[in-house]
């Protein structure tokens, strides 16, 4: 983590979420990303006269879903307000959003720091809005292109306390509530696509002091790691300004990827007068504490508690528990392993977060996409566990499994890989290769201990890797003694 | 309450009209009355009152999570200004 | 023909003594005899309206007519309706025809009412006289130099010289009422929720109310009732079965309490009109309706917070109208904030223009709390006021206007003046109240009217009401000279 001297920095952080739903916020057009420009853009969506928008009931109940996994209040009579500026991306001249009284209120999540310490950020609010369009400049001279098929997508805007220390903090936040919304199936969480972007607000101030220093807002950063240089630099940059005997000036900024600098952009800045007041096409938006109890009882497990019942239930250390935990589908996968197999937990933990996760990175494949099932991933694994085969037989059979040919009793069967547990015949084998070694046998019992090593690999070999190790092991020990 | 040609610009711009010019000091006077005849608004005692923002007592109503618009855009944007490609123009926005 | 009730017709169309393509035609015959000394429809609908005419026609005699089939009606221009130019009588929209239909277009489609035409109406529906139309002022055909009234100047202009049986109008703070009055009409604002506002163009959201001008309280009732109803597409619908009204008509109204709200019949009120008032209570009593005095003590507070809440809703509304996806643009536009300025300068007239000023204004920073907020407080006020004066009557009686219908021109350059024709009517759509405007004879030869208010969802007493009141007058029946 870097360290800034005498000052420390002040961040707050805005996150625009994108909610999963299958039509817009305020109307029946579709969200789907990727369509061709202003097909998913009805009459509502387009502002069109005297057309009027109807709440989306289940962007009302991702919204509380959230609130309740962030410990939050829900505020059971919230309110639309109308925000207002004038921009070609806004069709109606305002956005409607929650002003005043915010469906969401007063959460916290707890982050776990670089150090292995865990820190509590609180969380201001969380309102529910629509999405802007999009502007599009290239591909014309003089002239923008408005495309308006992501306006009216509903969003949360998730707002942070300024208790955010460092760049290094602000990533682990970030992560820990991009987890979350994926987790609780809220947002897709695609950040390429703009489901889960982030605005910094950034200050900065003399160790020791209590006031705040004047803060910038750094917009839309698409990815953690240019939060981390965005804030990163701004942090620097207020400093270096400070220390020259300049003022910081209140502004909205943006970050330039392929510089790792952000500039102002006072352009939008001339004096906003939002003018909120309580939107009239709706109506108070009233949720009962039934509905509230109803949504909690859809909630799913979250991911500290599934990292804890993990280290309890499977006997995981904390890393493998905190790495299957990372995502939902991961864990899910891993006890469909489990239980499927029956085998043994710790040595499916390993098989998943070894070859499978280490195949599906290099191949840069979600857990979705895995073309080995958990299921499959099973049947390799109770091999193991009966004693079919060997666990580096077992190493070759998944990566068969894994590049499609067939199941694992299919791949062993068809590459005759059953262990050979005959333990005559392993014998056998042995007594061959120590009559055909008679020098190497005399150093070993002469105290060359190292050899042993060599018989193991000469019987494996005449075995062609099929001997049961253990067997293998204890009878050429005996063997070799004599 | 009166309000100078000055506060008319001001206002005009935020609801981003262009004002013919002789028009402003007659704007200034007329919405200077208006502004009067509101102000009869102050005398009213509304300690304790909680603000009217709609004649129904009524909560919002939820609709169904569907996708039920089809793709007009067709039809929209043969009443548009300026299209292009399926997308709305407008001249070069400069940030 | 054009003296015949709605019922009537209905019954000649069944009886096939006409077909609804006569009728059409011999309305369309009046609209261009007519028209020209009037200005009350910015488009006519000829070939559309016979079409509806001819499909009218065969499910009448298919057997499958309902009371309104084949009875043709005009649209006020603030209704979207699919293929046609609605203009909402503003230069922003000349060029803007609608690719959907409102909710009640739809409806008295379906009810296989032809729509005749589009009328005319103040600059989105922003007026009492119906001169701040891009299109030009209507005139009241009861004098040709008189104004209408307005917003909806077209719809009851042309109701009145016989253009059409029964005309569409809306009303945010006595655009139906007030200009029903002035021409001899009955006008109905429902209560706020009981019409869709789905694709009706919107002024001030928290107070525009669709409703319907005719020549009787029975030809308003047939026609509300097609028009009323939930629609979920509309947050603000309210989701309760509709009234018969039509059956309602007949009840006696014996012991019927009505309330004079005293405040309604201060100084303001042209004596004149107070006579004719005051002969219309006779009548009521008469038929065995009881009267009480009440109070409305803070109606003098209800022009200014119109005038703060309206405008500033309707700034909010009318900022979509930005020369981006639809309306005008400006020719002279460079950039894209000369597209917002003058696009919206050049679109709007001054009106329109004033009453953007005024809601940016009241909404902006600073003056938030006190204009806005306070308003709404007031509001609530006089919302209170009414629900008080509910508990002791059923109905409550009064004028819609100070006096006849004025001179074109008279308040073009005083707005305040001009706000002031609605005193009467604007508490109603504060209230969310149904409230509707029934002829009570004539001064000089010029109408005058009465209003009645209603509980939340009363229509149906307030409609019976009028009937029972028009059973036993006829000013209702009179036809302005020339128009006979």
């Amino acid at each position: 983590m870097s360290t800034h001297g005498e000052w420390e920095a002040v961040i707050g952080l805005e996150v625009h979420c994108q909610l999963l739903t299958k039509s817009k916020i305020f109307s029946g057009a579709a969200t789907a990303y990727g369509a061709e420009p202003n097909t998913q853009a009805d009459a509502v969506t387009l502002g069109f006269p005297g057309v009027l928008p109807v709440l989306n009931g289940d962007a009302l109940r991702m919204a509380i879903k959230f609130g309740l996994a962030i410990d939050a209040t829900i505020t059971q009579r919230s309110v639309f307000n109308r925000k207002h500026y004038f921009y070609p991306d806004l069709p109606k001249g305002y956005q409607i959003t929650q002003y005043e009284l915010p469906i969401v209120a007063g959460g916290k999540l707890d982050i776990e720091l670089p150090d292995g310490s865990t820190k509590t950020i609180g969380i201001t609010r969380a309102h529910m809005e629509e999405d802007a369009g999009k502007s599009l400049h290239e591909n014309f001279v003089g002239v923008t292109g408005i495309d308006l098929n992501r306006a009216g997508t509903p969003l949360i805007e998730i707002v942070s306390e300024p208790e955010i220390r460092s760049a290094a903090e602000a990533v682990a936040y970030l992560k820990k509530l991009h987890q979350l919304v994926v987790y609780l199936g809220v947002s897709d969480g695609n950040m390429q696509e703009g489901s889960f972007r982030c605005d910094a607000n950034v200050s900065v101030r003399r160790r020791g002091t209590e006031k705040f220093g004047t803060r910038t807002e750094t917009k839309n950063v698409n990815s953690f790691r240019y939060v981390e240089k965005a804030i990163e630099y701004e942090i620097e940059r207020q400093i270096g300004v400070i220390e020259a005997g300049g003022v910081i000036v209140q502004e909205t900024r943006l970050f330039n990827p392929d510089t790792g600098e952000t500039r102002s952009m006072r352009s939008k800045e001339n004096a906003n007068d939002y003018r909120y007041f309580p939107d009239p096409d709706l109506l108070p938006v009233v949720v009962t504490t039934d509905d509230i109890e109803k949504i909690r009882a859809t909630m799913p497990e979250l991911p500290e508690a599934k990292r804890n019942r993990f280290m309890q239930q499977y006997g995981l250390p904390k890393y493998d528990a905190s790495v299957l935990t990372a995502e939902a589908a991961l864990a899910d996968y891993y006890e469909t392993v489990v239980s499927t197999s029956a085998g043994d937990p710790k040595i499916c933990a390993n098989w998943v977060i070894g070859d499978l996760l280490g195949l599906l990175n290099k191949q840069s494949l979600e857990i979705g996409a895995s073309p080995v099932s958990a299921a499959a991933l099973a049947g390799l694994v109770a091999r193991i566990a009966d004693k079919t085969i060997s666990g580096k037989i077992a190493k070759e059979v998944f990566e068969a499994m894994f590049a499609g040919e067939g199941s694992a009793d299919d791949i062993i069967k068809a590459k005759g890989l059953v262990q050979i547990t005959d333990e005559s015949a392993i014998a056998a084998a042995i007594d061959e290769i120590i009559a055909k070694n008679p020098g190497q046998l005399a150093e070993y019992r002469g105290g060359k201990d190292k050899l042993f090593g060599f018989f193991v690999g000469q019987a494996m070999k005449a075995t062609q890797g099929k001997a049961n190790p253990e067997a293998l092991n204890r009878l050429l020990k005996e063997k070799l003694a004599g | 309450m009166s309000l100078t040609a000055d506060q008319i610009r001001q206002v005009a711009h935020l609801a981003r009209l262009e004002l013919k010019p002789e028009m402003t000091d007659a704007y200034a006077r007329q919405l200077s009355n208006i502004m009067a005849m509101v102000g009869q608004l102050s005398n009213a005692d509304t300690a304790n009152v909680s603000p009217m923002a709609h004649p129904l007592d009524m909560h919002q109503r939820l609709r169904l999570d569907a996708v039920t618009a089809p793709n007009l855009r067709e039809a929209f944007q043969a009443i548009a200004p300026a299209t292009e490609n399926g997308l709305y123009l407008v001249p070069k926005v400069i940030e | 023909m054009h003296k015949l009730s709605i019922k009537q017709l209905s019954e000649g169309l069944r009886a096939k003594q006409f077909s609804s393509r006569e009728l059409t035609q011999f309305y369309l015959e009046r609209i261009s005899r007519y028209e020209p000394s009037l200005n009350s429809l910015i488009t006519t609908t000829a070939e559309r309206a016979l079409a509806q005419a001819d499909a009218a026609d065969a499910a009448i005699a298919a057997g499958n007519a309902g009371p309104l089939t084949g009875v043709p009606l005009i649209q006020k221009d603030i209704f979207c309706t699919r293929g046609v130019r609605t203009s909402c009588a503003s230069k922003m929209l000349d060029r803007f025809i609608s690719p959907y239909d409102a909710t009640i277009v739809e409806k008295l489609d379906a009810a296989g009412m032809p729509m005749l035409g589009k009328a005319n109406m103040d600059e989105f529906a922003m007026g009492s006289s119906n001169e701040t139309s891009w299109y030009g002022a209507v005139k009241n055909p009861w004098d040709l130099e008189r104004v209408p009234g307005g917003s909806s100047g077209g719809s009851v202009a042309a109701v009145a010289a016989g253009l059409a049986p029964v005309a569409t109008a809306t009303d945010t703070g006595g655009s139906i009422r007030q200009p029903a009055a002035l021409t001899n009409l009955t006008g109905i604002k429902p209560t706020y929720g009981r019409v869709s506002r789905y694709g009706m163009i919107a002024f001030a959201s928290s107070l525009d109310q669709a409703g319907v001008v005719a020549r009787s309280a029975e030809d308003a009732a047939v026609v509300l009732q097609a028009m009323s109803g939930f629609d979920p597409r509309d947050s603000t619908s309210v989701d309760r079965p509709v009234d018969d009204y039509v059956a309602a008509l007949d009840r006696p109204i014996k012991g019927l309490r009505i309330g004079l709200p005293k405040e309604y019949f201060a100084d303001g009120l042209a004596p004149s009109s107070r006579q004719r008032i005051e002969q219309a209570i006779e009548v009521f009593k008469t038929l065995g309706a009881t009267f009480t005095e009440v109070s409305l003590p803070n109606s003098p507070l209800s022009v200014p917070t119109y005038y703060v809440v309206a405008p500033a809703e309707a700034s909010s509304n009318l900022s979509r109208f930005d020369g981006v996806r639809y309306g005008h643009r400006s020719e002279s536009a460079r950039t894209l904030e000369e597209i917002y300025k003058r696009s919206r300068g050049e679109g709007f007239g001054a009106e329109v223009q004033r009453r953007i000023m005024i809601g940016t204004y009241v909404l902006s920073h600073g003056y938030y709390d006190a204009y806005y907020l306070q308003a709404q407080k007031v509001r609530r006020l006089i919302f209170d006021d009414f629900k008080r004066a509910f508990e002791s009557c059923d109905l409550l009686l009064g004028p819609t206007a100070t006096d006849v219908a004025f001179k074109l021109g008279t308040n073009v350059d005083d707005p305040v003046a001009m706000y002031l024709n609605d005193i009467y009517t604007i508490a109603a759509n504060l209230a969310g109240i149904p409230a509707m405007s029934l002829s009570c004879g004539f001064v000089d030869g010029l109408p005058v009217g009465m209003q009645l208010m209603g509980n939340f969802f009363d229509e149906a007493r307030m409609l019976n009401a009028a009937h029972q009141y028009q059973q036993a007058t006829d000013f209702h029946r009179q036809l302005p000279k020339g128009f006979e």
